[in-house]
């Protein structure tokens, strides 16, 4: 069945209908992993968003349920070159045309994937609607007109899990801390989680309407203030929540939206880059030791340095390619907040070595 | 930060071209060399092959091109002085000899470091029990594996790990000498081959994970320990195959993140580990049904991998390995190709890139096509689509093997089991195999227990037989064009498929609007702005490809494609010396060619660069696209001779010597009435098209003949024939590939070659040189040693020659370069052969006589005169330097090829020789080609009746320099009558201990073995010649090659005299 990308200032793509026969409108933004795409597809970050990736083969290897990052998929749609039809891997069960098809999310098949990136690139990441209906006229008109209004709402709210959960480190005696994380959950990839239980930890998972003082009451030996999705800014609630927190002395690492909404809660901004950065590939230098690493990253604010009060936090990580900030220490505090993920799933695992670095906050 | 102290670096090339070892390291030596000039360092290089741009006076201050030894070194470093030497971008040639230096105390005697990476991080990844060391400290896991130094404890292990085992000799080529065993016997006798070629005699003994997936990443790291990995790669080859002789595919396909992530995250532990800082690459054998995996191998240094993932990727690996070495950090280090970003990224690519080998069994026909761990590829190509599909179907035509897609192999021969035979035994056609055995109805997953593929790969193949079927039966409507094109079938191939014709399948796509578009290679996926135009072909999408409005003249020049016997580096030096002059003249020059080797690929060679096959269709694509003003065919081999007819009917112009001149020469009717009017000899011959009409040639002409297809490069097919049988043996070869033209039987005559390469503007000829052949006629020019300037004719001789070459390239009305091969059989000059092209002798004349014949061709491809460029016409002056051209052969790696010496090429590869003194020359082009004599001072004599009697003198002169001399008893007869002390030993085919005995020895410096002619003669003495070659014995089957051995054996010394190329 054929298929339609509209976008908002006009342009069509056209191609084939994959997943869900179904009707949307999205904020249209590109991947560059060129493994991952469960992993994405499963990152709760995405919500409200669609993604195209821009490698053109996807869907090689299958899934494998065991590398979802949630308990669900959480973008709008999927925009693909080629979809494998003939997935090939030891442990895949399924396929994305089915995943996509249980979770009722449509996707497009067959279009200039390049192209659409470069469009998004040049003119910014802008709204789009994929639909099988072939819109012309008047009816065009007005379609363009719902999708330039799409504004993205309660993502974190969305995003997030409903209950307090505990996950308990892994049965590992030589690994265990006996120390206990208090995880606010924004939209947390799943690999947070799994990275600190592997460390040792015990995470409580936190919804993201969670009190600072419930929180705090639990005496947790650390705080990790999650990744997410959408605008920083319509987080007010949370963001006062992040502020008592940050009040205390208890140490906090902060990974992606978490990241900004302190830099929030301390006074700083946020502003929405052109297109984002998405990908296994962006190099992040460590400002004090001068060392650079290849991060995983899915976001589309950052905080904007020129705002940050140099007494409160400075800055500790860069982005090697367009300077943007991508982490802040903060001062005569035990907070670190960094803009990729080190958790990976999918992308490199080079700074992995954070939730170390955050286990020695915690010890002191 | 740039290290300041560095201002004089030591850079040494991966010398002559063989198997294992080819254009991969000429691409990052000379990149190497420029990035450190950038900087304003001063290099001095030191490569014993002239056929490469690294040994331009262009690229380094000073070049050496003499033979790599450890002596040669030494002295290059006394005499230059230099502060440094970069050991990581002459592959396994300079590394080797960057160790020894080392290791011997005498770069520390000298002051000399070795800058990017250490002595010591060169031998924890190349010394066996190191690697595994320190393997196993970050506990990365290898092969269950041991070292060995005998046989006996060889089997030992083998037997405590269990069969199959594999046997990696250390510190060799290639994987030379490995291999994979089955039992105790397969076991010994790789073995001793392995013990007796590493350098420290020292063999791995490793338990065998063949089957397994072969996945390698490339990865960098600079001294502030940032690691990178720049691209990672599947090979559609399970392990088994040399990633040499393997379909190898970028990005990885199969491997989910978590698979790729735990990879890359070794790879970059494993280099960190290493501490190296520079480039390196990282081979993994990946358990196809668990996480399980091993680490096979590390190169700390440039490979042929890293030229494929700079080309695949559009990371210039070399290059930034060169300023990593020079103390820049990868953030500090700019993206040449954005323009924007840093080195210090992974590239992300939003395409499919697909590896393919250049097998070189279309010129050992009987030779053994099965592939394993030891490399048997002499080059290869790449493709790039959006696809795998149809980069796999670029790669096949851009092979050049006169196969254009799957359909091109006849198994009707083969019934169902003969054909799961082929497909569990790897060879060279593996993959048209499993296409038939899918026509056949066998299912992905049997074809994968068969051959470990993975069925992702078998199932793309699937895909392609698909679209077959479909063409053949379905009307050609948009979309299915659309699809075919999509997945790159050629034109001709759907023609073939749907009954029409090629033109009608271009016609009604330009009609459809299906046309090729251009995509940019930008190393980030279209996340950044790109800067640089190098360029791939895609269907149905946007093209990016806009040409530019620089008003100036764009010419096309087209490039030789994958390396090959008879088509080697020479012609990629020829096209970039061409390309550099077309920009100089105010050109914009656009390069088409798909080897992933070359520095005419490299990205800032031309100022566009289309990664493209080398096919009428796929160079119509971009003439679409660019119309340019014209195009270049003299300087890329026969490749792009080929394609001239093409160009001119799409309405390009060919500039310099016209198509039709072109023809003439090669035209034999048309080449035979030129000769007439110019009053020039040549053999007597006739054109033939049948076995009948060959043998009546033959027999008019009275035997020897020589029997030979037209329009070949490097000789191939010809043969000289003695009898009926031959030729009927020979013209039956000749035509299993679909002739296009006549065959030519000649008269053979038997004298001096002689060859010339001139350059033509019209009007006045200039000519750099004059080189004759050691061995007389009858061996290709390529295999024969040639020897500038011409030192054994006459003066008459000269001036016929002279003036033979003036009347031939102005009645071929050459504008550029001609080339011409001569026979003189005494004052007697025949003409054997006229290429009015570039030639493979045009780099090594160039270089030994100082004139820059490429640069001035092009210009007077231009417009220009041979006097307005300031150049007297004629022949120039010698150079007061004797230049000796020496070949070199990669035998020992093709398993059950002839190694005699014929009117076929055979050689991959040269060495040079460069001196004052003929002997010095001659004796430093054999140390060069590694011929490094006497060490055990055993030879063996055995030669045809013809050469006995000038075996006499020669072999007077080996027993004279300490030879014990064993032959079989018609030589020994000879020999001991004209009172030469020889022992006599047995035939091969008599009883032990015989000839072959004594080759196994392991105790033998040379073999002399003269084959008769003739096709049932040559047979005989093949075991011997290849039991002898393949133990590294020197084998010698002309008896002027004998000659020129011992002349070279006399004059050997240990101080040689240097000569600076630069100062040339």
């Amino acid at each position: 069945m054929n298929s339609y990308l509209i976008l908002e200032d006009g342009t069509i793509y056209e191609g084939t209908s994959i997943g869900a026969p179904k009707e949307v409108i999205s904020e249209i933004v590109f991947n560059t992993s060129m493994t991952g795409y469960l992993e994405v597809m499963t990152d709760p970050s995405y919500v409200g968003q669609a993604i195209c990736m821009t490698y053109p083969l996807i869907g090689n290897y299958g899934i494998c349920f065991e590398d979802m990052e949630s308990r669900g998929l959480w973008l709008d749609a999927f925009i693909v070159r080629e979809l494998s039809e003939i997935p090939s891997n030891w442990r895949s069960e399924n396929t994305i045309q089915n995943l996509l098809k249980q979770y009722a999310i449509p996707g497009i098949a067959g279009i200039d994937t390049r192209a659409l990136t470069k469009h998004l690139r040049d003119k910014g990441t802008m709204n789009g609607m994929l639909t099988n209906k072939h819109y012309e006229g008047d009816e065009l008109k007005e379609a363009l007109e719902r999708i330039k209004n799409y504004k993205i709402k309660d993502a974190v709210k969305i995003a997030t899990e409903k209950n307090v959960e505990l996950f308990p480190a892994n049965d590992d005696d030589n690994l265990k801390t006996h120390k206990k994380v208090a995880l606010l959950d924004l939209g947390a990839k799943r690999n947070i989680i799994r990275s600190l239980n592997n460390k040792g930890l015990d995470v409580v998972c936190y919804p993201s309407d969670a009190k600072a003082e419930d929180i705090i009451a639990d005496n947790p030996d650390g705080i990790m203030l999650s990744n997410g999705p959408g605008d920083p800014k319509d987080n007010e609630d949370i963001i006062k929540e992040i502020k008592k927190l940050y009040d205390t002395d208890i140490p906090i690492f902060a990974i992606c939206l978490g990241h900004q909404l302190m830099a929030l809660a301390t006074g700083a901004d946020t502003y929405k880059l052109k297109f984002g950065h998405r990908g296994g590939n962006h190099p992040v230098k460590d400002i004090e030791t001068g060392r650079v690493y290849i991060t995983s990253q899915n976001h589309g604010y950052a905080v904007d340095m020129n705002t940050v009060n140099p007494e409160i936090a400075v800055e500790a990580y860069k982005n090697v390619n367009d300077g943007t900030n991508e982490g802040l220490r903060y001062i005569g505090k035990n907070i670190v907040t960094v803009q990729f993920h080190p958790e990976a799933s999918p992308g490199p695992k080079d700074s992995e070595i954070l939730f170390d670095k955050f286990i020695e906050m915690m010890e002191g | 930060m740039l290290n300041k102290d560095i201002k004089k670096v030591l850079v040494i090339g991966s010398g002559p071209i063989v198997i294992g070892q080819a254009a991969e390291f000429d691409y990052a030596g000379t990149q190497a060399c420029k990035a450190l000039r950038e900087e304003g360092v001063e290099v001095i290089l030191l490569n014993s092959n002239p056929a490469t741009i690294m040994t331009d006076k262009d690229i380094a201050d000073h070049v050496y091109i003499e033979p790599l030894t450890i002596e040669v070194a030494e002295s290059i470093i006394e005499k230059e002085k230099p502060d440094s030497i970069l050991p990581t971008l002459g592959g396994q040639a300079g590394l080797n000899m960057a160790m020894a230096l080392s290791e011997s105390g005498f770069l520390e005697k000298h002051n000399v470091k070795l800058i990017g990476t250490s002595a010591e991080t060169i031998s924890k990844a190349e010394d066996r029990l190191m690697f595994k060391e320190t393997m196993d400290k970050i506990h990365e896991p290898v092969a269950a594996s041991k070292v060995v130094k005998s046989i006996e404890d060889g089997l030992k292990v083998a037997a405590e790990i269990g069969y199959p085992i594999v046997l990696r000799p250390a510190y060799t080529l290639g994987g030379a000498g490995g291999g994979i065993a089955e039992n105790e016997e397969q076991c010994r006798t790789i073995l001793e081959n392995g013990l007796r070629l590493s350098r420290v005699h020292e063999v791995l003994v490793e338990r065998c994970i063949s089957g397994w997936k072969e996945i390698e990443y490339e990865v960098m790291r600079d001294g502030a320990g940032n690691v990178i990995t720049v691209c990672s790669m599947e090979n559609l080859d399970p392990v088994g195959v040399h990633t040499g002789d393997s379909v190898v595919v970028a990005p990885t396909q199969t491997l989910s993140d978590k698979e790729y992530q735990m990879l890359r995250t070794s790879a970059l532990n494993i280099i960190t580990e290493l501490d190296i800082k520079g480039g390196c690459n990282v081979q993994y054998a990946l358990d196809p049904e668990s996480f399980e995996y091993c680490v096979i191998e590390v190169n700390p240094r440039v490979s042929r991998s890293s030229a494929l993932a700079s080309k695949a990727t559009g990371y210039p690996i070399a290059r930034v390995a060169a300023k990593i070495a020079l103390g820049y950090n990868l953030d500090e280090i700019k993206n040449e190709i954005t323009g924007k970003t840093y080195a210090c990224f992974e590239p992300m690519l939003d395409y499919c890139v697909v590896k393919m080998p250049r097998l070189p069994f279309d010129k050992f026909i009987s030779a053994d096509h099965h592939l394993s761990t030891q490399m048997k590829a002499t080059g290869e190509v790449m493709a790039i689509s959006s696809c795998f599909e149809g980069a796999l179907m670029k790669a096949i035509r851009s092979l050049e093997q006169h196969v254009h897609g799957l359909m091109s192999y006849d198994y009707s021969y083969v019934d169902d089991k003969g054909l799961r035979k082929l497909i569990s035994d790897t060879d060279d056609r593996r993959i048209w195999t499993v296409a038939e055995a899918m026509r056949r109805g066998m299912s992905a997953y049997e074809i994968h227990q068969l051959t470990k593929i993975d069925e992702w790969f078998i199932k793309k193949i699937s895909n392609l037989l698909d679209m077959e079927k479909r063409l053949s039966s379905e009307a050609l409507d948009e979309n299915l064009l659309r699809e075919a094109k999509h997945m790159e079938f050629p034109d001709r191939t759907i023609a073939k498929l749907q009954g029409i014709t090629e033109e009608e399948v271009y016609e009604l796509r330009k009609k459809l609007g299906i046309v090729a578009n251009f995509r940019i290679v930008d190393t980030c996926a279209a996340e950044f702005e790109a800067e640089t135009p190098y360029f791939y072909s895609d269907y149905n999408v946007d093209d990016e490809d806009i040409p530019s409005e620089s008003g100036k003249k764009k010419v096309l020049i087209l490039g030789s494609g994958p390396i090959r016997i008879g088509q080697g580096i020479e012609f990629d030096f020829c096209s970039v010396h061409s390309t550099w002059a077309f920009k100089k003249e105010g050109y914009e020059t656009i390069i088409i060619n798909n080897n992933p080797e070359t520095v005419s690929t490299d990205f800032d060679t031309a100022d566009k660069l289309y990664f493209e096959p080398l096919t009428k269709e796929d160079v119509r694509n971009v003439v679409d696209k660019e119309h340019p003003d014209g195009a270049v065919v003299q300087f890329g081999g026969q490749t792009a001779i080929k394609l001239s007819q093409f160009l001119t009917e799409m309405g390009v112009e060919i500039l310099g010597t016209k198509p039709e001149d072109v023809d003439a020469a090669e035209d034999r009717e048309r080449f035979d009435e030129i000769l007439n009017e110019t009053g020039i000899k040549r053999p007597e011959g006739c054109t033939v098209f049948t076995e009948d009409e060959a043998i009546e040639a033959a027999e008019s002409l009275g035997y020897p003949v020589l029997v030979r297809p037209s329009y070949v490069l490097g000789g191939q097919g010809m043969q000289i024939a003695i009898s009926d049988s031959d030729v009927r043996e020979y013209i039956r070869e000749i035509n299993k590939i679909e002739q296009e033209h006549p065959i030519l039987v000649d008269k053979y005559i038997k004298g001096i070659e002689l060859e010339i390469d001139a350059i033509c503007d019209g009007e006045d000829v200039l000519i750099p040189g004059i080189m004759e052949h050691i061995e007389r006629t009858g061996i290709h020019s390529g295999d024969s040693i040639s020897v500038y300037p011409a030192r054994s004719i006459s003066e008459n001789a000269k001036n016929t020659l002279l003036d033979y070459t003036k009347r031939l390239a102005k009645a071929l009305h050459v504008i550029g370069m001609i080339n011409i091969q001569f026979i003189a059989d005494g004052d007697d000059i025949y003409i054997i052969e006229v290429n009015p092209r570039s030639s493979r002798t045009v780099p090594y004349i160039s270089k030994v006589t100082g004139i820059p014949i490429v640069s001035l061709a092009t210009k007077i491809i231009c417009g220009h005169t041979i006097k307005e460029l300031g150049y007297m016409p004629g022949l120039q002056k010698d150079s007061g330097y004797y230049a000796i051209k020496m070949p070199v052969f990669s035998f020992e790696k093709i398993r059950g090829a002839d190694i005699s010496l014929g009117p076929e090429m055979k050689s991959t590869g040269e060495a040079l020789g460069i001196s004052k003194d003929f002997n010095e020359a001659l004796h430093k082009a054999f140390l060069g080609a590694g011929v490094k004599l006497p060490k055990y001072y055993n030879m063996v004599i055995t030669v045809k009746d013809e050469d006995k009697e000038d075996i006499i003198p020669i072999a007077k002169r080996f027993e004279a320099v300490g030879y014990n001399i064993y032959s079989t008893r018609g030589t020994y007869n000879v020999l001991k009558e004209a009172g030469v002390d020889c022992i006599r030993t047995r035939k091969v085919e008599q009883e032990s201990p015989n000839i072959l005995d004594l080759v196994l020895g392991h105790e033998l410096d040379i073999v002399i073995d003269t084959p008769r002619d003739g096709a049932s003669n040559r047979r005989d003495g093949f075991i011997i010649r290849r039991n002898a070659v393949e133990t590294g014995v020197n084998v010698i089957t002309a008896i002027d090659t004998a000659e020129a051995l011992i002349t070279s054996l006399e004059n050997r010394k240990k101080n040689i005299n240097l000569v600076d190329i630069a100062e040339i």
